[in-house]
């Protein structure tokens, strides 16, 4: 009963000094994968690891997650050393074993059967589970989206792939009314265990409609929960979350990220929906953000990092609801936030987030939240235009400095 | 004029209503209630079928299944006139769509399938709750919004559900069932039950485009969908042909069968219902509609007669009522006498006053009730938010 850690690597604590990189963040509970007992494994966001029996339970002596592979000292066994793959084969790992655990998980959506999915997500499933259960379906977005959570109200788990999350704006009805509000118009009589994911945001010259940043479209939605992956580790974790998950899940995707290569544990591993991950800690500004500019973010701050300056960045992960307890407490530390997203700067994720951060810690901040998103214009087929839309590695390093900068010096006014 | 441009063909089933019933048996046997012994009874006028051979005119019913039709109609009758009563003492708010005139349709449909097909429709959901098992004090409570509702007071009078009978609601947006209803068709494909679903929508709803997007999707895959147009000839204010190039609905499947049913006879709604869970089981989906008519406007803030004569809504109510239908069948059988169906009807209003006050009683939601619900607690989280100081999951 009780569950047998195996910490990755090396552990060593965490400081503030190391610099974290996402990857070597590893950590896995090994349990007997026919058995399907209810465990409970509390996840402190400082990356420490409680392992309980059950929510009621004693816990165990807590196990410090990794820090880096070469200093391999103390404790834990060291486990294989995992397997390296791309995104879109996590997205596939995640999403086989999910079907192989549990036979009502089944894929509807375009393309997703013979072809093997439009970036090959799904590619052989339908050759080893069957057409019913991996659905080619026609080009329909708005009813085989109903059809899908019409499924998931009898208690199937369908996952939706939309070929482009932008197409999924035909199926706005379906997703807000039946998906999200169901559950609670039936007075809690139906779920909707449905995920709905699918690659978004801005891709290589891909023209106005095929770059678009839907998240913020859905953040009002009450009764879904919105997540967004960036590589290949949290893809697999957040891809099986959902699934597993009673609530309807969106998990966005980003096209140009399905190449991204990294090692992941052999082991079986969930990561939590709600979750934001400390990608690398600091002290001096706090960077939010998800999806493809976390990459941005990462190169931007190699920059900084040489110019002298300690970021701490975070990706959020969860786009509903925020983990407001990670970025609180980032935020009392180095009370200074730079946002960076993809999406629109009006109505976006980034400023649903420094809202909510206004509205919490107010009095935690020391200067203004900056928050550098998409000019808001459709983003144009011109390479040039693309790029003057979106946020690039330079903005990222003069918003940063500006924080050091008295008022009258600062260049980015945080548009 | 807008109105004279009809033709009043909403009349014409009634053509043979003077040959109602075509007895095969002697007349002065006398009956229990309870009996089950098979009477056939010929339905008011033939099916018409597309693509498909329509089921015989001659229905089998038993003197227990005439009287339980006649119990259940009047009782939806009943609730839907209380209804009105309650909307405009300003207990309901909000939209209140009426159901009495189609009665026929939802015990027809009830007499032909078990619980375990499942039944989806829009917004004028209140008798099919009811046909599916869901009681009176339920139904009131929810359309006053109290917390003994079958919604929990959270849905009102669009959304009815019953889980465990599959009634799956009671949807606002019009047509947006359907796709869920072929969903529901595809579960059961998927997880291979001999049931059927019966997607119910309206003729102004058949012109919705994600209608024939489902359509085609359970045609492709050929699942037990049963799409059951309920044409009362009024999508709202506008008349079925100021809306619909063909409005015969029936036939809109083009590759999909079809059978045109007289929705004010239940006997001939349940054969169609038999006759479409056989075929859909089998052969995949098929399209009924059932020519109806509702009494009531489109819905409480509706009076009904700006687009439509008095004088069409009382021949309609005088000819083809199908609580008259089934009360003529009784008499002339000689189930039971005038007056045992006049006390079974005061018994019956005395129930539904009973219900009513019953759910007054109920109290309105808690606030704690403002943010159950929305989530689910499945995937085990406890606290998320500013304050809490460790994220719980329970992985399972």
């Amino acid at each position: 009963m009780a569950e047998v850690f195996q910490a990755i690597g090396a552990a060593t604590a965490l400081s503030s000094t190391n610099v974290f990189n996402s990857k070597r963040v590893l950590f896995s509970y090994r349990r007997s994968v026919s058995e399907r007992k209810t465990s409970v494994c509390t996840l402190r966001s400082d990356g420490s690891l409680f392992s309980g029996l059950s929510s009621r339970g004693r816990k165990a002596e807590p196990l410090t997650a990794v820090a880096t592979k070469t200093e391999s000292s103390t404790a834990s066994v060291a486990s294989k050393p995992g397997h390296e793959l791309l995104l879109y084969e996590a997205l596939r790992e995640g999403l086989e074993e999910e079907m192989e655990k549990d036979p009502t998980v089944c894929v509807i959506g375009e393309d997703v059967g013979h072809y093997g999915g439009s970036y090959k997500v799904t590619k052989g499933l339908a050759k080893k589970y069957g057409d019913l259960r991996v659905l080619d379906t026609p080009i329909a977005e708005n009813s085989f989206t109903g059809m899908a959570i019409g499924a998931a109200m009898t208690g199937l788990r369908p996952i939706i792939e939309g070929m482009n999350m932008g197409f999924l704006l035909l199926a706005f009805n379906q997703i807000s009314n039946n998906c999200g509000m169901l559950h609670y118009t039936s007075g809690g009589q139906f779920t909707i265990p449905a995920v709905i994911r699918g690659p978004g945001g801005v891709g290589r010259q891909l023209g106005p409609e095929h770059s678009q940043c839907l998240e913020s479209y859905f953040l009002a939605i009450p009764g879904i929960q919105m997540v967004a992956c960036s590589t290949p580790y949290n893809a697999k974790g957040l891809m099986k979350a959902a699934i597993r998950s009673e609530n309807p899940v969106i998990l966005f995707e980003h096209v140009l990220l399905y190449n991204l290569k990294e090692r992941i544990p052999d082991e079986e591993y969930v990561l939590n929906l709600e979750e934001a991950e400390m990608v690398r800690p600091g002290k001096q500004v706090t960077i939010l953000t998800y999806s493809r500019m976390r990459h941005s973010v990462l190169l931007a701050a190699k920059t900084l990092v040489n110019k002298g300056y300690d970021p701490e960045i975070i990706d959020i992960r969860s786009l509903k609801p925020f983990d407001l307890y990670t970025i609180g407490n980032s935020v009392k530390k180095t009370r200074r936030v730079l946002i960076v997203e993809e999406c629109m700067q009006t109505g976006g994720i980034g400023a649903s987030l420094a809202a909510a951060i206004y509205k919490n810690f107010f009095y935690e901040l020391d200067d203004a939240i900056v928050c550098l998103s998409s000019k808001d214009v459709p983003t144009g087929y011109a390479g040039s235009l693309e790029e003057w839309t979106l946020v690039q590695e330079a903005d990222i390093v003069t918003a940063v400095e500006d924080f050091f900068k008295p008022k009258e010096l600062r260049r980015n006014s945080g548009s | 004029m807008a109105l004279t441009h009809r033709s009043p063909n909403l009349l014409k089933p009634l053509a043979t209503a003077a040959s109602l019933s075509v007895i095969t048996q002697p007349l002065r046997r006398p009956f229990s209630t309870d009996d089950t012994t098979p009477i056939t009874v010929e339905t008011s006028v033939p099916f018409t079928g597309h693509k498909c051979d329509p089921p015989s005119r001659t229905v089998e019913t038993t003197p227990k299944e005439l009287m339980t039709f006649f119990r259940d109609m009047a009782t939806m009758r009943r609730m839907e006139i209380a209804a009105d009563s309650l909307y405009k003492a300003k207990l309901i708010r909000g939209f209140c769509h009426l159901y009495d005139g189609q009665e026929a349709v939802a015990v027809g449909m009830e007499a032909a399938i078990t619980k375990k097909d499942c039944i989806i429709t829009a917004y004028r959901d209140h008798c099919l709750y009811l046909g599916r098992g869901g009681t009176l004090v339920e139904a009131f409570s929810e359309l006053m919004g109290r917390q003994a509702g079958c919604s929990k007071g959270k849905g009102g009078s669009m959304h009815f559900y019953k889980k465990d009978s599959g009634f799956y609601g009671g949807h606002g947006i019009v047509g947006a069932q359907v796709p869920l209803g072929c969903g529901l068709a595809f579960a059961q494909k998927y997880s291979k039950e001999e049931h059927v679903t019966f997607a119910l929508y309206g003729d102004g709803a058949a012109n919705q485009g994600q209608l024939f997007e489902a359509l085609n999707m359970a045609a492709l895959w050929d699942l037990p969908a049963i799409l059951v147009c309920e044409n009362n000839h009024y999508g709202m204010g506008t008349a079925e042909w100021r809306a619909a190039k063909s409005p015969a609905y029936y036939k809109r499947g083009d590759y999909v069968p079809g059978l045109k049913v007289d929705g004010m006879d239940a006997l001939a709604v349940k054969q169609a219902c038999k006759f479409a869970k056989e075929h859909a089981l089998k052969n995949g989906p098929i399209i009924l509609e059932m020519d109806t008519y509702r009494y009531h406007g489109h819905s409480m803030s509706d009076p009904g007669s700006t687009y439509r004569t008095r004088d069409e809504i009382t021949g309609v109510r005088q000819e083809r009522d199908p609580i008259e239908r089934i009360r003529k069948l009784v008499l002339s059988h000689e189930l039971a006498t005038e007056k045992e169906l006049k006390d079974m009807e005061k018994e019956i209003r005395k129930e539904v006053d009973e219900a009513i006050a019953k759910a007054k009683e109920s109290p309105m939601p808690d606030p704690s009730e403002l943010f159950t619900n929305v989530y689910v607690k499945g995937f085990g989280v406890e606290a998320f938010g500013a304050d809490r100081k460790e994220v719980r999951a329970a992985l399972p």
